[in-house]
């Protein structure tokens, strides 16, 4: 064998695997008692200012990026690029070596063989075993040598990729998590129902980021279950590009909207104290949207008319009100009437008829994100579940029969192996070897080769 | 009859079952650990019923969701995990003695699920951040693993007691346990089955964290805390398939990945957030 170089032999040795496992298990748990990304200030106040000093120094107030973290994380990186590296040729080799050159020698000397006689020729002998071991589904390459006839067949070779599909899962979920923090952010941003931004506030610094469209937040409705438990956020957004409605969609906490590689998630709601009324003249057509706080008398000068919200209670429902609204339009009285919150009514009045919608005002909270190395992480997390099922449940497994001339008939010695998953491959050699003796032509041999099995 | 009612009575059931399959090991019944096997089937059958009604008794409530939504409905479904994983181990390899180390924890399960103080048993209607399809998937692929996980903590248990110093106790109320060879076996199969689900598991709320909240990892403690169990269990299957771990150690790590998944499961629940509203308030 080769002799490896230190530096090699360091990053391809299991025991670095292990004390890197241990260590991030070990390590990850300050992070999860220790509050993380707090301001400076609150560090101090519970862990006292040298603690606090200490902690700053040691980055764990965001320690699942700090030096050490990464580092630990670069050399479970290298760990597994390195073993990979190392052992990947090897089970290439086996994968595809041609396994009918493999000596008769070695086939006596198999963890799993047992040799049988047939009164048939060769020949005959090796096309009865063809037919048999066919039937399970096993498919024999055949080579004639001078000793005999040598025939092989294999299952799940291609299992062997398994374990470096697995271990470059994770490599290709940290690439995805990279390209995510190097061309990605994430960002907040508040929408007021009714108006429209292009600019979101990155997270933690603040900054501005403006987008190459706007975003207009329709409406917010929040809605209760009898309990009084909140039951869904619904933002309707609108997408406006060059001064066009792009694209309309309501997302609700579990059903975001994306566009243009962003997406925007539901994350918060702020409510004011004022009311969003829509007024609108049923004869002329005209309507006109105001935003009201209660209590004030509000003119609509266009339709000389002066409306208000003059009382507010709550309803059945908890967090759910109605409102008082006053209208005057200077023909005839002043009416007032109940109106539910998020309600349409209309009234009768002497020379027209007012629809007038009432709700609210929110502003809806959104996070939005943008990564695009997300599809990079999906296809690693797929790849991870596959390759683990491929690694552990399936395994290689090569069966050999050399059939050669002996007396009368014939000498037919079977062995395999498995590289995996021993036990399984016993109880299915087993089985091949007792179905051969179904033939009454074929019996065990009381050779040298029965003892192993 | 409620659901209630049936999951009062499938946590009587497996505590009858467990009294049964520890004395069948202690007097060597065989006859007593069929009965508990039985009884173990039927009791599952009417958990199942339970957990089934519960759902239906959500959608006439109105609010229709899976009963996988709080710390109840989750200890319930534990609980249900442990015993079908124990009775698929129990069928394949015909072995009822293992049940004395694993019914328990579905029993101790249920009787937390119902006894415990501050544990709602009401069936409640989901919050926004619950209403996703991913709930199902995440959880049960989560708990699937755990239930793995309690089981070879179990198998760890009993191969610990069946050996004595480096040999292996033959005589005995122990000596009816399973080979050292098979055991070990088992706690290795029952570990790799586990850590299946559990990627699985921490995948799925990666992909749900993702449509929910914008970010598929926020190393929030729930989320470390489950990785720091993959971890553990990472490192016995590394320690056991190239550095050739076997028995003693494999079973120690077998119990510490478990009290690791606890940890994951109330842990954070309870420890953790305490400490967190502690330093917020």
């Amino acid at each position: 064998m080769k002799k490896k170089n230190p530096i090699q032999a360091f990053f391809a040795s299991v025991k670095l695997t292990l004390f890197v496992l241990f260590m991030l298990a070990i390590l990850s748990i300050i992070g999860t008692v220790v509050p993380q990304n707090k301001p400076a200030e609150f560090y101090v106040e519970v862990y006292g200012a040298n603690m606090a000093g200490l902690f700053q120094t040691l980055d764990v107030p965001d320690m699942y990026s700090s030096w050490w973290f990464t580092g630990l994380l670069i050399l479970l990186s290298l760990n597994m690029i390195v073993c990979i590296l190392e052992r990947f040729p090897n089970a290439w080799r086996l994968m595809t070596m041609d396994n009918l050159q493999t000596k008769l020698q070695k086939l006596e000397r198999m963890g799993q063989r047992r040799l049988f006689s047939s009164d048939m020729s060769p020949s005959k002998t090796t096309e009865a075993m063809k037919d048999i071991f066919a039937r399970k589904g096993w498919k024999f390459q055949q080579k004639s040598q001078d000793d005999g006839t040598l025939l092989f067949a294999q299952k799940g070779t291609w299992s062997r990729l398994g374990v470096y599909a697995f271990h470059a899962s994770i490599l290709i979920i940290f690439v995805g998590a990279m390209i995510g923090s190097f061309w990605g952010y994430k960002a907040g941003v508040r929408i007021a129902e009714t108006t429209t931004t292009d600019t979101v506030y990155e997270f933690g610094t603040q900054k501005p980021i403006k987008l190459d469209f706007m975003v207009k937040c329709k409406r917010f409705t929040l809605t209760y279950y009898e309990t009084g438990m909140p039951k869904e956020f619904r933002s309707d957004l609108a997408i406006i590009e060059n001064g066009k409605e792009v694209l309309t969609k309501s997302i609700v906490v579990n059903d975001p909207l994306s566009y243009k590689g962003l997406t925007f998630y539901q994350s918060s709601y702020e409510a004011y104290q004022k009311l969003l009324v829509t007024l609108k003249n049923n004869e002329t057509g005209v309507s006109k949207e105001f935003l009201i706080p209660p209590g004030e008398e509000i003119p609509w000068t266009e339709e000389k008319v002066s409306f208000g919200v003059i009382n507010k209670q709550m309803t059945a429902t908890p967090g759910h009100f109605r409102y008082k609204v006053w209208f005057n339009d200077n023909n005839g009285e002043a009416a007032s009437m109940w109106m539910e919150e998020d309600s349409t009514s209309s009234l009768q009045r002497p020379q027209a008829t007012y629809t007038i919608t009432l709700k609210e005002f929110f502003a809806t909270g959104l996070q939005v994100t943008k990564d695009p190395g997300v599809w990079c992480v999906y296809f690693g997390c797929t790849l991870m579940i596959l390759s683990l099922v491929v690694a552990f449940f399936f395994s290689h497994r090569r069966i050999w029969v050399h059939v050669s001339e002996s007396g009368q008939g014939s000498r037919i010695l079977i062995s395999g192996s498995a590289n995996k998953n021993k036990v399984g491959f016993d109880t299915t050699f087993a089985a091949l070897t007792e179905s051969i003796q179904e033939n009454e032509q074929i019996e065990a041999a009381s050779g040298h080769a029965k003892e192993s099995s | 009859m409620n659901s209630s009612q049936l999951l009062g009575v499938s946590t009587l059931g497996f505590l009858l079952a467990s009294m049964l399959y520890i004395g069948a090991l202690i007097f060597r019944a065989k006859t007593v650990s069929l009965v508990a096997s039985i009884l173990t089937l039927l009791t599952f059958l009417v958990l199942t019923g339970g957990i089934g009604l519960r759902w239906y008794e959500s959608y006439q409530m109105g609010f229709g969701h899976a009963p996988l939504s709080n710390m109840y409905e989750s200890l319930v479904f534990f609980a249900w995990s442990i015993v079908i994983f124990y009775l698929v181990l129990e069928f394949k390899f015909k072995n009822r003695i293992l049940g004395a180390f694993a019914i328990p924890f579905a029993f101790v399960s249920m009787a937390y699920a119902s006894f415990a103080k501050g544990i709602n048993q009401e069936i409640a209607p989901l919050i926004p951040a619950l209403q996703s399809n991913w709930l199902i998937a995440h959880v049960m692929t989560c708990f699937i693993g755990y239930a793995a996980f309690a089981v070879a903590c179990g198998l760890g248990i009993m191969y610990l007691l069946k050996r004595d110093g480096k040999k292996e106790k033959t005589t005995g109320l122990i000596g009816t346990l399973p080979a050292l060879k098979i055991i070990d076996d088992l706690i290795h199969k029952t570990i790799i089955f586990g850590f299946l689900w559990l990627s699985v598991g921490i995948i799925t709320g990666a992909i749900w964290a993702n449509s929910a909240w914008g970010t598929y990892w926020s190393w929030d403690p729930k989320e470390t805390w489950s990785l720091i169990t993959w971890f553990v269990y990472a490192a016995t299957l590394h320690a056991r398939f190239t550095r050739g771990w076997t028995g003693k150690r494999i079973a120690w790590l077998a119990i510490i990945g478990f009290v690791s998944v606890i940890f994951t499961y109330f842990g954070v629940n309870f420890l953790l957030a305490g400490l967190h509203s502690y330093g917020s308030s």
